[in-house]
């Protein structure tokens, strides 16, 4: 009688965790399926060509398939599509819809790129990433005024991979990367820096030689620290400034009154007001900035014990002068 | 007071002394300068000269430190800074009480200067624990923060180079507090300037 009771017992819980399992495989597959773009097989359409490196196709007139090389320009990044912003997008919703058509007219390629604010302009539901006023500032810039027909949105923010990261609150030193491959896409690259100017040598660690520390400044600072305007308003200054008007003073950043809090720490700083006594408390959390970074109580310590110092030995001095007979 | 004067510091131990106190007290301020950085207070050395000087300073302390411990190793220097643990509190208590009642009553001091004793056990253990307990941890901080790509990044959630830094001011404001205390303890002498002389003559 026992034997059968702890039989079915068993039987019990095989059949209640095949329930539990069959649950959850249900809800994550659930998800799963939200997660998936709903204009993927449209896309899947341009992106069976433009996801990879090769295509093919059939020439008709003589009946034989052909498989070319796909232009490293007209290149899309599948994964990097599908998270970024704009990775619910139809191609067709911001290319022509005579693309659909292979092959491709050639007048096509004079087909003009929407910059951000021709969907984003005047729109209230995106007013909080101001991108009027980073339209401003970008006109600002010194990469518009230099190249005013060539630089563009998309110059810097690939609109097939573009995501939003300083807003996110996500680690500083992903969006120090993240960020500072914008510019050494074209800094670091001839062939790329040459599109946008006349200039043939690039040298970034030579024209930064001056700095201290080089290397961790660049792995914990972004470029856009020292070479933009600072903003009030936005998060991230669009106004790219001269080489000679960048910021080479070290107290910019390194004192208590950190042009850091201002931009890189600036989203950071906003959401988090705890301190535990140290002056520009949110930068301690990643990193540490000697001169921006000072423990108040350990102050305040200091003070009363050099206090206490050098009262003792005032004190002492003057027993030392009374009893000197 | 021993009335016969007393050859006590060799020119090694000068030289050393001298160029430890010359750095020294550029490395604080310089310290100061870049520590509560403000291009606004007249008072603090520019952040830029002041990461230079810390930078020179702070490998040129280290190297002379290194005299220091060579010259204690190979001479009769070392054993100055040596103490027996036991009576060592009852030492130090009562050199204590000397310098707080004894000296002001003309009494002698407990522990008269010898060749062999140039130092009074509070003298001995202070001196001891600044250099052979300080000086180790704000030269090995200071390189770690000279080079700081070798520090660790994240210890128990906090920033490597944050513990690394605030044990380098910790450090660096309590041997700072020690220039003082030094200086003036110096100046209770014969005169007040006999020991600074000494330490520039040899002779005590």
């Amino acid at each position: 009688m026992q034997t059968l009771n702890l039989l079915r017992m068993k039987q019990n819980i095989f059949k209640y965790l095949f329930l539990i399992t069959g649950f959850l495989c249900t809800v994550s597959f659930g998800f799963g399926q939200d997660a998936i773009n709903e204009n993927q097989p449209e896309n899947q359409k341009c992106l069976s060509c433009h996801g990879n490196h090769t295509f093919k196709y059939m020439n008709e007139d003589f009946g034989i398939e052909i498989k070319e090389a796909m232009c490293e320009n007209r290149l899309i990044d599948t994964i990097a599509y599908a998270q970024s912003n704009h990775g619910m997008f139809k191609c067709t919703d911001c290319h022509s819809p005579e693309y659909e058509t292979f092959p491709h007219a050639g007048n096509l390629r004079m087909e003009l790129m929407y910059a951000c604010n021709d969907c984003h302009g005047g729109d209230p539901e995106y007013a909080k990433f101001h991108f009027d006023e980073i339209e401003e500032a970008f006109y600002e810039s010194m990469h518009y005024n230099r190249a005013p027909d060539a630089f563009n949105c998309w110059s810097c923010h690939n609109p097939h991979s573009y995501k939003t990261q300083a807003s996110k609150g996500g680690k500083i030193s992903e969006t120090v990367t993240y960020d500072n491959n914008i510019c050494l896409k074209c800094h670091a690259d001839v062939s790329q820096f040459e599109l946008l100017t006349e200039r043939e040598s690039i040298n970034i660690l030579k024209s930064h030689s001056w700095l201290p520390n080089q290397e961790l400044h660049f792995k914990n600072v972004r470029c856009i620290e020292c070479h933009t305007q600072l903003s009030d308003s936005l998060l991230v200054s669009h106004v790219v400034m001269p080489k000679e008007d960048a910021i080479r003073k070290c107290t910019k950043c390194h004192s208590e009154n950190s042009h850091l809090m201002a931009s890189l720490y600036k989203y950071k700083s906003l959401e988090s007001r705890k301190s535990g006594g140290f002056i520009n408390a949110v930068i301690l959390n990643e990193s540490y900035v000697i001169g921006a970074n000072r423990n108040q109580y350990l102050n305040i310590l200091s003070v009363i014990i050099f206090g206490l110092v050098l009262t003792g030995i005032f004190i002492h001095t003057l027993f030392r002068i009374f009893k000197r007979k | 007071m021993a009335s016969e004067k007393l050859y006590l510091y060799p020119i090694w131990i000068r030289i050393w002394h001298w160029i430890n106190a010359v750095l020294f007290i550029t490395l604080l301020i310089s310290g100061i300068s870049m520590q509560y950085s403000n291009p606004e207070n007249p008072l603090l050395i520019s952040f830029e000269l002041s990461v230079e000087l810390h930078n020179l300073c702070g490998i040129l302390i280290s190297i002379n430190y290194l005299l220091f411990i060579f010259g204690n190793l190979f001479t009769s220097n070392g054993k100055q800074y040596k103490m027996k643990s036991k009576g060592l509190f009852t030492r130090i208590y009562n050199q204590s009480i000397y310098y707080l009642f004894g000296m002001f009553k003309k009494q002698n001091a407990p522990y008269p200067i010898t060749a062999e004793n140039k130092f009074n056990p509070m003298q001995r253990f202070i001196y001891a624990i600044a250099m052979y307990v300080g000086f180790p941890i704000i030269i090995i901080s200071g390189m770690a923060m000279l080079f700081p790509e070798i520090i660790i990044p994240q210890v128990f959630g906090f920033s490597g180079l944050l513990l690394t830094a605030m044990v380098h001011v910790i450090i660096g404001f309590v041997l700072s507090l020690f220039l003082f205390i030094h200086v003036y303890v110096c100046t209770i002498g014969s005169s007040i300037s006999n020991n600074f002389k000494s330490m520039i003559t040899g002779w005590h």
